[in-house]
């Protein structure tokens, strides 16, 4: 019961961090070019916060079509990997795997992947993240799509460090081991090491792969806490 | 511009549905259970250094470096979700506004 509550609490939490984060995607948006339709229809269709703002940077720098496509679908690979990580505990069908499909991105499977011992949580967890998030983080565009014009540079509240400061808060409580550590560790600086020479979408990719590599090797196993 | 949020959103969709069509035995072998384990916690680092240290191709220090820390500070304290990631983004715009980091 103190565990339901607590998961609803932090999705909610995380709604409103990244609601707040939405807003700097709105104004960006349109800064770069869309319309307020346009931005709002990539937050509900697209709903994979790193993509979308891929897309727009591309947009904003003055790419093609192709290459902002494929930006945005390389960053967005990710979640395949998190579908296929969260398919065993959802175990959702027909309509049901559809719609976790929509749901499936960062936070929600982070959340899900807190409560690894406990299914029920588990898929609580995933839901009430998906819910809260694509509420407020379409809220959040909405504001910022429409607002763009107040707000000169949303980067002034600090918004862009709420992204990492609300994954950071994913994935501190699963670094219960040494080598859960040095998965992050070794994932975190490989991926900034990679990043000047390769393109957005590549850095994550490798470096995530680097850390599950690492983990093998250490023997990190599943139910260790 | 229509075409290319509506493509680039259908592959997104299409990436995400990719993970629940794999078939699950596939999924169950000891090194599969590891590897799903594994994930989230790889690649949510991965971001946090991307989204922290670098700023396009560019490894930059920036204001949102300290506001990570404060992050990371909230989260050694116990402090609740939000509060972690209210004292990111107030350190991060605190610094910007003392001009200390851009």
């Amino acid at each position: 019961m103190d565990r339901r509550r607590a998961i609803l609490g932090d999705a909610l939490a995380l709604g409103l961090g990244t609601g707040v984060y939405a807003i700097s995607f709105g104004a960006l948006a349109v800064a770069a070019g869309l319309s307020a339709w346009q931005a709002q229809a990539l937050s509900l269709l697209m709903f994979t916060g790193a993509s979308q703002f891929a897309l727009i940077a591309v947009v904003a720098s003055g790419g093609s079509a192709a290459v902002a496509i494929a930006t945005s679908t390389l960053v967005g690979t990710r979640n395949a990997f998190y579908g296929f990580a969260m398919a065993p505990v959802l175990q959702a069908r027909g309509p049901w795997r559809l719609l976790a499909a929509q749901a499936t991105i960062d936070e929600s499977t982070g959340m899900a992947a807190r409560y690894e011992d406990d299914r029920a949580s588990a898929r609580l967890a995933f839901w009430a993240t998906a819910g809260s998030i694509y509420v407020l983080w379409n809220l959040g565009t909405l504001i910022g799509a429409l607002g763009a014009g107040l707000i000169e540079d949303p980067n002034v509240y600090g918004l862009d460090a709420a992204a990492p400061a609300a994954f950071l808060a994913l994935v501190w409580p699963r670094l219960t081991s040494w080598p859960l550590r040095a998965v992050a560790i070794v994932s975190l600086g490989s991926a900034v090491a990679l990043a000047p020479f390769l393109s957005a979408g590549l850095p994550v990719l490798l470096a995530g792969a680097a850390g599950i590599v690492v983990g093998l090797i250490l023997g990190v196993r599943a139910g260790e806490d | 511009m229509w075409p290319t949020i509506l493509i680039a959103s259908g592959a997104a969709y299409a990436l995400k549905l990719l993970g629940y069509v794999v078939p699950q035995r596939m999924l169950d072998t000891p090194i599969a259970r590891r590897v799903t384990l594994l994930i989230p916690i790889a690649l949510l680092s991965a971001l946090i250094g991307l989204w922290t240290f670098v700023d396009g191709t560019t490894i930059t220090l920036d204001a949102r470096v300290p506001g990570v820390l404060a992050a990371l500070i909230a989260l050694l304290l116990r402090a609740p979700f939000l509060v972690v990631i209210i004292s990111a983004a107030a350190v991060t715009a605190l610094v910007r506004a003392l001009g200390w980091l851009p």
